[in-house]
């Protein structure tokens, strides 16, 4: 530590900034782009198929391929906006 | 049989032709056949950058259509023994390449040489794929900098399916990141990520960080390989990671900016 670093450092150093964004950005596109070709339509489909039901954002149905030993796996997690409720469906769009 | 070596990148601009004849120009010094072969139809420019522009007559184009033999394109570096280019044709339209038609040259120069060297087009499409389609080993090269990073992250991801070896199942392509206009000065400031940072971000293991140079222009400007210039820093620095890809352990040496006396003092 020297005298200079006491004026220093106020900010948040830019490179751990990149390093964060990038880690972010990069994992969310390695799930879509390294799945198989029937993941983005499957996800289409089924946004459909929800939103006869309730109202959701684009980016509510999110999915993933996991790989375990010789099983692979679908995960879908679908995110239902706040106050709805299974018991009064929306009646779609 | 040779080594085929794809250098890509994703990104435009971040030092693929640099690093193929760097690295074309150290394995043929460490006694290898080697050739260097320039996929960027419609652009080409590896024969600017090693010095023989001049002494194109055939290209790789000529080559996949059969107007011309290996032997008749092939192009000898003056300086190496055992060096050689196959230029890219820069009339001819970016789909002039064949799928067959690379197999076939590929192999043929596989059988001729110990390296075969694909200066990947930027971007990640046909043509860069078909550069990597029939790699053993991938050198990403990459700029420390958000765009260039996400970019080779793409493209290793392609590497891991888009490839012969992943459609066949065999073992995966060999992946080496190569780290260009590194500046340790804006590293110490926490301006520009570290090295093992964006290791860490692409998980693949660092063959080399090129530190920015005004060598590399230097030498470009002459038509000379910078591994050849072997006083400058970038020169040491491409060596160092020719010389790791064949199997030595070496340290890397431009990740820390040497500090003058005002430096240590001051300890900036």
């Amino acid at each position: 530590m020297s005298i200079l670093d006491v004026f220093r450092r106020k900010r948040r150093e830019s490179a751990a900034v990149a390093k964060d964004r990038l880690q972010v950005i990069i994992a969310h596109e390695r799930s879509d782009a390294r799945g198989p070709d029937y993941l983005p339509p499957l996800r289409e489909e089924l946004l459909e198929v929800v939103r006869k039901y309730v109202a959701v954002d684009d980016d509510a149905v999110r999915m993933q391929v996991d790989r375990e030993g010789d099983y692979e796996y679908l995960e879908l997690n679908i995110t239902l906006p706040e106050g709805s409720s299974p018991q009064a469906p929306a009646r779609g769009r | 049989m040779a080594r085929v070596i794809v250098v890509t990148s994703g990104k435009g601009g971040v030092g693929k032709t640099t690093t193929s004849t760097a690295f074309g120009a150290g394995l043929a010094k460490a006694g290898h056949k080697v050739v260097i072969v320039d996929f960027d139809v419609g652009l080409r420019n590896v024969d600017l950058v090693m010095g023989c522009e001049r002494r194109v007559v055939f290209d790789f184009v000529n080559v996949i259509n059969q107007e011309a033999n290996l032997n008749q394109a092939l192009i000898r570096d003056k300086r190496f023994e055992g060096l050689y280019i196959l230029s890219a044709s820069q009339t001819r339209d970016k789909d002039a390449l064949t799928e067959e038609g690379v197999e076939r040259v590929i192999s043929e120069l596989a059988e001729r040489f110990d390296y075969v060297i694909c200066d990947s087009p930027a971007g990640i499409e046909r043509g860069a794929q078909l550069a990597m389609y029939h790699a053993d080993d991938a050198l990403v090269v990459a700029n420390p900098e958000v765009s260039s990073v996400r970019d080779s992250d793409r493209v290793l991801g392609l590497l891991g399916s888009r490839t012969r070896r992943a459609e066949n199942g065999e073992e995966p392509v060999g992946e080496y990141l190569l780290l260009t206009r590194y500046s340790p000065a804006q590293v110490s400031k926490g301006q520009m990520m570290a090295a093992d940072d964006v290791c860490e971000i692409l998980s693949t293991p660092l063959l080399g960080v090129i530190p920015e140079s005004s060598a590399v222009l230097t030498a470009s400007n002459s038509g000379l390989p910078v591994s050849m210039e072997e006083r400058s820093d970038a020169g040491q620095a491409y060596n160092d990671a020719v010389a790791r890809y064949l199997g030595e352990t070496r340290e890397h040496r431009f990740l820390t900016r040497k500090k003058g006396l005002i430096g240590r003092l001051f300890g900036s």
